[in-house]
């Protein structure tokens, strides 16, 4: 496959929902094989994105093209060519987990005895083989996510929309659905994949575009993004005792770092020189401060992140959590 | 080929997954039934009211059994959001919602013919003209599983798609002519029955069985079908402009 190629693309796409606009004048193109992120808060515009690509939203301006067909104006047009793994799990809750997958693959035109044997392929792949023929409304909620996984892609769609696949779901279950992404994308496909996760995005991905209020603020290959932080240091102070913010203190006490409070029980320091640790654990005990622990830290996509966005993607996680229900990291 | 794969299995579906559960099915026997025994009870005399009753008990369980079930399901599909994988399809939204439709229409069109086959035991119906009632009972069934669609395009929770289509559907009772002829109503009701598509069916019904109509069957057939047409319409310009938003 020609990685080189445009697999779809987007061109100052924009929907209102009411006064509030979701997506802004936004404009990317992923190519053929590659696997893109799209980071973003909630509200962002990360799933009426997704929406839009996929048929259920109409775009109030700006145009799109998938697979070389211009959906812009009928978003049936290449809707055989794309798969969608939704935010949250949208299969038959009275059909079983085969049932459902059979009958995802009957509304791509695929015969019976083919989308029999997918079905029974995907069901292992998602080591739900044992559960196929129990009803979804009975499925766990990890066992719901794999398998609507399982739905997106069982008519091997060579574009795959994933939004927020790993959300609320268990560790295992979230690193099984991220080998398997990366299985896809080794094979070829296309992957679209929207997550608060920035570690996710940072290990699946090859391209980001961070997405801010419906606005694309930055899109870039990983190697680029983290070049305006290579060389940087940082370490991070684990405190306890610390009933007050010292931050305000160290900077006047050492004006060659930039110190900054994460939380209460974290202090974040970053400097192009060499830190030095031992004056600030002393600055920090003379002050009835203890320092736990006190870690290096190689510079990752969550710095360059709140660095572009100004949004703390600790807090970014959370609030995701706090929606949909437990973290997975 | 591939989008008939489709449309048949959303009808399969449905049918497995909604109309061929036990409850339905009773539901299908005894609504007929028991209006079937109340009108026959009301009357007072006895066997020979039941060809005049037959138009009225087979429509009555049509609309019923339609309505009912398309707008709860549909609601129901909303609001679990499997509803998305249908328009997430690469098939076209008008072929999607005849295939959804499919199964209330047929599941109408059976529930039509109970009261059909209560009547073969009391009374002889060699005199009844099938070439009219069985495209007349189709058609009843399709407009009336239109309107199930209209309403459970318009409503977004299953409890509103019950109060809207009853809305619809116990007025109809009294104005279509489906027991009280029409001719019978006062005056100022009866433009009311004109403008409701059952009472087209029903007409052909009471016609085929009773050799009793008030207007020509092609009239009946025409208003019928376009009333088809544009509650199928009304509904894809609904779903378009409320679901695909």
């Amino acid at each position: 496959m020609n990685t080189k190629s445009t697999a779809f693309e987007v061109s100052k796409l924009t929907k209102h929902y009411g006064d509030v606009i979701a997506v802004n004048d936004i404009s990317f193109s992923v190519n053929q094989g590659e696997l893109f992120g799209f980071l973003g808060p909630n509200g962002a515009g990360k799933t009426t994105t997704i929406n839009i690509l996929t048929g259920l939203a109409w775009p109030d301006a700006g145009t799109m093209n998938i697979g070389g067909i211009d959906c812009t104006r009928n978003p049936k047009a290449a809707q055989h060519l794309v798969g969608i793994v939704p935010d949250e799990s949208n299969l038959y809750p009275e059909l079983t987990g085969f049932g459902n997958l059979c009958f995802c693959a009957a509304l791509y035109g695929i015969r019976k005895n083919e989308r029999q044997k997918r079905a029974w392929e995907l069901l292992e792949v998602f080591g739900l083989t044992d559960a196929a023929d129990r009803k979804f409304a009975g499925y766990s909620k990890g066992m719901k996510r794999k398998l609507t996984f399982a739905a997106g892609i069982i008519h091997q769609p060579p574009i795959l929309f994933l939004d927020e696949p790993t959300t609320g779901i268990d560790v295992a279950s979230a690193r099984q659905v991220r080998q398997i992404i990366a299985e896809l994308h080794r094979q070829g496909t296309t992957v679209f994949l929207t997550t608060h996760y920035i570690e996710e995005a940072e290990r699946l991905c090859e391209r980001i575009a961070f997405i801010v209020k419906g606005k694309i603020v930055q899109t870039d290959r990983i190697v680029d993004l983290l070049k305006p932080v290579k060389g940087k240091n940082i370490l991070l102070l684990s405190v306890s005792n610390g009933e007050r913010d010292y931050s305000d203190e160290m900077k006047r006490a050492f004006p060659q770092y930039q110190v900054q409070s994460l939380k209460p029980s974290e202090i974040r320091i970053e400097s192009t020189e060499q830190i030095i640790v031992g004056p600030m654990v002393r600055f920090l005990e003379e002050r009835g401060v203890q320092v736990t622990e006190a870690r290096r830290q190689t510079p990752s996509l969550e710095d360059v992140f709140v660095q572009v966005t100004g949004i703390e993607a600790e807090l970014m996680k959370k609030e995701k959590e706090k929606i949909g229900g437990g973290g997975n990291q | 080929m591939k989008r008939w794969i489709a449309f048949w299995n959303i009808l399969a579906k449905d049918m497995q997954a909604y109309y061929l559960k036990p409850p339905n099915i009773s539901w299908g026997i005894i609504f007929p039934l028991a209006w079937t025994g109340m009108f026959f009870i009301r009357s007072g005399s006895g066997l020979d009211s039941v060809l005049g009753l037959l138009p009225g008990v087979m429509t009555i369980s049509i609309l019923f059994g339609t309505t009912s079930m398309l707008s709860v399901t549909i609601t129901f599909e909303r609001r679990s959001r499997s509803f998305e994988r249908l328009l997430l399809a690469p098939v076209s939204l008008e072929l999607l919602m005849l295939a959804k439709t499919s199964g209330a229409i047929v599941f109408g069109i059976v529930n039509a013919f109970v009261p059909v086959v209560i009547a073969a035991f009391l009374v002889e119906l060699s005199g009844i003209a099938w070439s009219l009632v069985i495209p007349a009972i189709v058609l009843v069934g399709i407009v009336s599983t239109f309107l199930g669609l209209f309403i459970a395009v318009s409503v977004s929770e299953v409890f509103e798609a019950q109060t809207f289509s009853n809305f619809f559907r116990f007025p109809m009772i009294f104005l279509c002519g489906l027991f009280f002829p029409i001719m019978s109503l006062p005056i100022y009701i009866r433009p009311l029955s004109y403008i409701l598509p059952v009472t087209y069916g029903v007409d052909i019904l009471h016609g085929a069985i009773n050799s009793e109509h008030i207007m020509s069957f092609m009239t009946d057939f025409l208003v019928i079908s376009s009333f088809c047409i544009v509650l199928f319409l009304l509904s894809l310009y609904n779903i378009k402009r409320k679901w695909i938003s």
